[in-house]
C-alpha cells in the first residue's frame, strides 16, 4: 500500500502567514515532485484549504478570462487566480455574488512582482460556497494548528523550521498574535471585516 | 533448541495418525533446515509440515494448528499475519447468504474487539453457526486479502457452544474534518451486473466482464482533512443521499434530463465541498466506510484555543 502516492494534506493557515510564505520548493530534482511553499511557522505545504469572505471578483486576463478572487480571514487577504486551465474554479468567481463564505481547497503558488516582490497566490482545485458556521469552524481549527506548529517550532528537531529561520527573518509570535486575535474576532460575535486592502498589484 | 523441540513436538502431533514419524525424525529435519541452511524456525516448520502433507497426501487445512490446544487465542483484531491457526471466543454477529456453492457459511465473528469475516465450506461438513449464539472455535485459519483479515472454518475446527455471551464491541473509526475533494467515479456510477462483481463500470465496460448493462448506483469517494491528516471515506447508496439529499432516482432523472451522468456529482460538490464533517464506520483497506455522517455546523468554542495560544 505504501507504493500508492499519499494525497498531500492540505495544510490550514491564515492569510497573514500564508502570504509570508514565499519560499517554494521540490524535495526531489524529478519535474513531477510536488512543490511546497514554506510556512513561517515550519511547515511545508503543497495544498491549502481556506474558508473566508468572497469580496470581490474581477476578470484581470487579456485575450482568455483569467479570474481573480479576493478572500477575507481575520487576518488578510488571500488572492485566488483560476483560468482556463482551472474551468470549473474559474467559472464559479465569474458567478458568484460577493460577499460570500467560500470554501477554497488550493495549491500555494508565488510569483514576483516587477518590483522584485514575491507575492503567493493561491491556486484553486475547487471554491464552494459555505455558510458561517463553516468559517468560524475554520478560524478556530486554522488557529489550531497554527499554534500547534509554533509549539513544535524548533529549528533543532525540525527540518522546516531549520528552513523557516534560514529563509525568512519573521518571529513566529506573530503568528500566535494573529490567531488570538482571531480567535477574539469569534468571541466578539463579530464577522470578518475587511482590512485595509492590500496592494493587490 | 527448546523450541525446535516444541515445534517438532506439534509438528509430530499433527501427522502421528497418518504418518508413522517420531518426534526425533521431525526434530532432526528442523534441525537441518534451521542450523545447516539458516532458515529461520517457522519457515523451517513451514516447510517439514508441507514434505509430510506429500507424503500423506493431505491438504493443509486437514491438519490442526498445532495439536493439544498450542494455537493462540486471540481477540478478532489482533489478527495480524496470513495462514495463522488460532481459537476464538466470538458471538456470531451476522450471517449473509453465500454467493459460492462451495460455501456454506459467511458472516461476521465478533468479540470485544470488533468484528471480523468468516468462511465455512461445505467440504468441512461442520454443523451450522447460529446468529446470535456465542461459540469457542478451536482451529480456524486466518487468511489475508489486500491488507483485511478473515478467518476459514476447516473440518477440524472445534465448535463448541458457550453458555455465556461474548459482547460484540464497535471496531468502527471516527474521522472529522473538511471534505476537501470527491474522488472520479462518485456521484451516478453503473456496477457490473455479473453474479459476485459489483466493480464500476467505466465507458460502459467492466475491467473483468466487458461490455455489460449496467446497473445504477449512487456512491461518493471523498477525502477528509483536519489539516494534519487525509481519509478517504465511500459513501454507499444510502449515505449519499443522506449526505447530498439525493436520492437514486432524483439523481437517474438529472442524468436524463442533462444527457449526462456527470451533472450529479457536480450538483453534489457544490452541496458538500468544503464542509465539515464527522464520518463513523468501519476500515475497509485506505478507506473508511461511512455508517454515520454528521454535518459539523454547529457553534465551535475558541476557548480551548484561545487558551492554549495564550499559554505559549
Amino acid at each position: 500500500m505504501s507504493s500508492i502516492p499519499t494525497r498531500e494534506v492540505a495544510r490550514r493557515a491564515f492569510a497573514s502567514e500564508f502570504n509570508d510564505a514565499g519560499y517554494t520548493f521540490k524535495e526531489s530534482d524529478d519535474d513531477r515532485a510536488p512543490l511546497y511553499a514554506l510556512l513561517p511557522t515550519g511547515e511545508r505545504a503543497n495544498r491549502v484549504f481556506v474558508v473566508g469572505t468572497l469580496m470581490e471578483t474581477e476578470d484581470v486576463g487579456d485575450e482568455s478570462e483569467y479570474w481573480r478572487g479576493r478572500i477575507v480571514d481575520p487576518t488578510g487577504t488571500f488572492f485566488t487566480y483560476a483560468g482556463q486551465y482551472q474551468p470549473e474554479a474559474a467559472a464559479a468567481l465569474r458567478e458568484l455574488e460577493t460577499p460570500a463564505f467560500v470554501a477554497i481547497v488550493g495549491k500555494p503558488r508565488t510569483y514576483e512582482t516587477d518590483e522584485g516582490e514575491v507575492r503567493v497566490s493561491l491556486r484553486p482545485e475547487s471554491i464552494t460556497v459555505v455558510d458561517q458556521a463553516t468559517r468560524d469552524r475554520w478560524v478556530v481549527e486554522t488557529a489550531e494548528r497554527t499554534v500547534e506548529r509554533i509549539e513544535a517550532f524548533d529549528p533543532e528537531t525540525s527540518e522546516y523550521a531549520a528552513m523557516a529561520d534560514e529563509q525568512y527573518d519573521l518571529p513566529v509570535d506573530t503568528y500566535r498574535d494573529q490567531a488570538i486575535a482571531a480567535l477574539e474576532s469569534l468571541d466578539d460575535g463579530e464577522t470578518a471585516e475587511a482590512p485595509a486592502p492590500d496592494a493587490a498589484d | 533448541m527448546a523450541d525446535l523441540q516444541r515445534h517438532a513436538e506439534e509438528v509430530h502431533d499433527q501427522f502421528s495418525d497418518q504418518l508413522d514419524i517420531t518426534v526425533e525424525d521431525v526434530q532432526e529435519r528442523l534441525e537441518t533446515l534451521v542450523n545447516e541452511y539458516k532458515v529461520p524456525a517457522d519457515e523451517a516448520r513451514r516447510s517439514v509440515v508441507s514434505t509430510y502433507l506429500d507424503e500423506a497426501g493431505m491438504e493443509r487445512d486437514e491438519i490442526g494448528g498445532g495439536g493439544g490446544g498450542g494455537n493462540a487465542s486471540l481477540l478478532v483484531n489482533e489478527i495480524d499475519e496470513d495462514e495463522q491457526w488460532v481459537d476464538l471466543r466470538v458471538t456470531v454477529a451476522d450471517l449473509w447468504e453465500p454467493r459460492s456453492d462451495a460455501v456454506s457459511q459467511v458472516g461476521l465473528l465478533g468479540d470485544e474487539s470488533g468484528t471480523i469475516k468468516f468462511v465455512a465450506f461445505e467440504t468441512s461438513d461442520l454443523p451450522p453457526l447460529e446468529e446470535g449464539q456465542s461459540y469457542a472455535l478451536g482451529n480456524v485459519v486466518t487468511d489475508e486479502y489486500e491488507g483485511n483479515y478473515s478467518v476459514k472454518l476447516n473440518r477440524t475446527t472445534s465448535i463448541t457452544e458457550l453458555d455465556e455471551t461474548v459482547e460484540v464491541g464497535d471496531d468502527a473509526t471516527e474521522v472529522e474534518g473538511a471534505l476537501v475533494d470527491i474522488q472520479d467515479g462518485s456521484g451516478l456510477v453503473k456496477r457490473c451486473p455479473e453474479d459476485d462483481c459489483t466493480r464500476v463500470l467505466q465507458n460502459g465496460r467492466c475491467n473483468e466482464h466487458g461490455e455489460v448493462d449496467g446497473e445504477y448506483d449512487l456512491r461518493i469517494k471523498g477525502v477528509l482533512d483536519d489539516g494534519d491528516e487525509v481519509t478517504e471515506v465511500i459513501f454507499d447508496e444510502e449515505a449519499t443521499t443522506d449526505l447530498t439529499g439525493i436520492g437514486l432516482e432524483e439523481a437517474i432523472g438529472m442524468a436524463k434530463d442533462a444527457l449526462d451522468t456527470e451533472v450529479v456529482v457536480e450538483e453534489m460538490r457544490e452541496d458538500v465541498l468544503g464542509r465539515y464533517y464527522r464520518v463513523r464506520g468501519p476500515t475497509f483497506g485506505r478507506y473508511v466506510l461511512a455508517n454515520e455522517t454528521e454535518r459539523l455546523d454547529g457553534p465551535v468554542d475558541a476557548e480551548a484555543t484561545l487558551i492554549k495560544a495564550r499559554s505559549i
